[in-house]
């Protein structure tokens, strides 16, 4: 569903991404971990179609990724640089208007779920329910492919509990598949199937996590852990 | 049910354990009606795919049955819910002893430890 082979992507001088191949496939929750400036943002915005890689190629359903991929992914931007003066209302129906996808009544269903006031202003919504709204407007559109950035980044954690529920509750993991980057492991590790870990531009490992607990007897931070160290060393 | 699971073990291992011990205390009746696996998923944050896992999982040993259109429930079978009583008790038993022995306690300590504990334990709620 979701193809990379051998990418790199530099930006100016800088190298973000080296020789990644990566083979996702749908009905399921991929977790990308890493530090800061490891890579995670630039790949979800290869297979969004925000850049383009340097070299290889990016497939979603196997049609090479470009700016039309837009009909087909739903990317949560880790900024939230909404309309100010809308309301929460008046937010999902712009975002209605802008996407063909977008199932309004399951918009309503996440908002109320999420409590959140349709009325209330952008500008005076909480960082955290900024975060939730973010998550209804990501989650209402009907499209094989949801990437999100750090969607829990800065978040309280009832905030972030209320996140990851939403995401058990209204993922279709039939159609869709959801991927995710972020430093928050401990929330999010039950409901991901499969991680992914980057360093410097690299993928450095790749599990389905069940079968990592089953066959390594390990979390995915004791699996970091003993990844991250077996590469210095 | 909303303790936190152990990172290292297998979720959908310690999911269904946890419904087998709810279907041994009762909580769970023959006959019950398990949660929706989206519904169960979000009772215990758990990933629906994994959910689904342990349904499958019940269901191979028999103790829910997965009715088309209807949701899966817990088997009015009382020899396969008596048997895994039985093989439940048997494994909790094998463990303890195995982690007596490892400490070195032979059968006749174990014994006589166990007696005089559950003696005493009996005057307590006496």
């Amino acid at each position: 569903m979701i193809e990379l082979e051998n990418v790199n992507k530099r930006f100016m001088k800088k190298s973000a991404l080296q020789d990644v191949s990566l083979e996702l496939t749908k009905g399921k929750i991929i977790g990308l971990v890493g530090e800061n400036g490891s890579g995670k943002s630039t790949t979800l915005k290869l297979i969004a179609g925000l850049v383009h890689p340097s070299k290889g190629s990016v497939k979603v359903n196997g049609n090479p990724v470009d700016r039309r991929i837009a009909s087909q992914v739903s990317y949560l931007s880790e900024l939230d640089d909404y309309y100010g003066f809308y309301n929460v209302g008046q937010t999902i129906d712009f975002f209605a208007e802008q996407f063909a996808d977008f199932n309004k009544e399951k918009a309503e269903e996440i908002r109320a779920f999420m409590k959140l006031d349709p009325d209330a202003k952008l500008k005076q919504l909480s960082k955290g329910n900024r975060g939730r709204l973010k998550i209804v407007l990501t989650l209402a559109r009907e499209v094989p492919v949801i990437l999100m950035d750090e969607p829990l980044s800065g978040l309280d954690p009832m905030v972030r509990d209320s996140i990851v529920k939403g995401l058990i509750s209204f993922i279709d993991l039939e159609h869709q598949i959801v991927l995710i980057t972020t430093h928050e492991i401990k929330e999010i590790e039950t409901i991901l199937d499969e991680v992914i870990a980057i360093r410097d531009g690299r993928i450095i490992g790749h599990h389905n996590v069940e079968q990592l607990r089953i066959e390594e007897n390990q979390g995915i931070v004791e699996w970091m852990t003993s990844i991250y160290d077996r590469e210095i060393h | 049910m909303t303790d936190t699971f152990h990172s290292s073990t297998p979720i959908y291992s310690q999911l269904t354990e946890r419904i087998n011990k709810q279907i041994l205390r009762g909580e769970l009746k023959p006959g019950d009606k398990l949660p929706s696996v989206r519904e169960m998923g979000l009772k215990v944050n758990v990933n629906p795919n994994t959910v689904q896992r342990t349904y499958r999982e019940l269901e191979g040993m028999m103790i829910v049955e997965s009715r088309r259109g209807q949701g899966t429930f817990v088997t009015e079978n009382q020899s396969i819910l008596q048997e895994m009583r039985e093989r439940l008790k048997q494994e909790e038993i094998s463990q303890f002893v195995a982690s007596m022995h490892e400490m070195g306690y032979d059968n006749e300590e174990i014994e006589t430890g166990l007696q005089s504990y559950l003696t005493k334990d009996k005057e307590d709620t006496e």
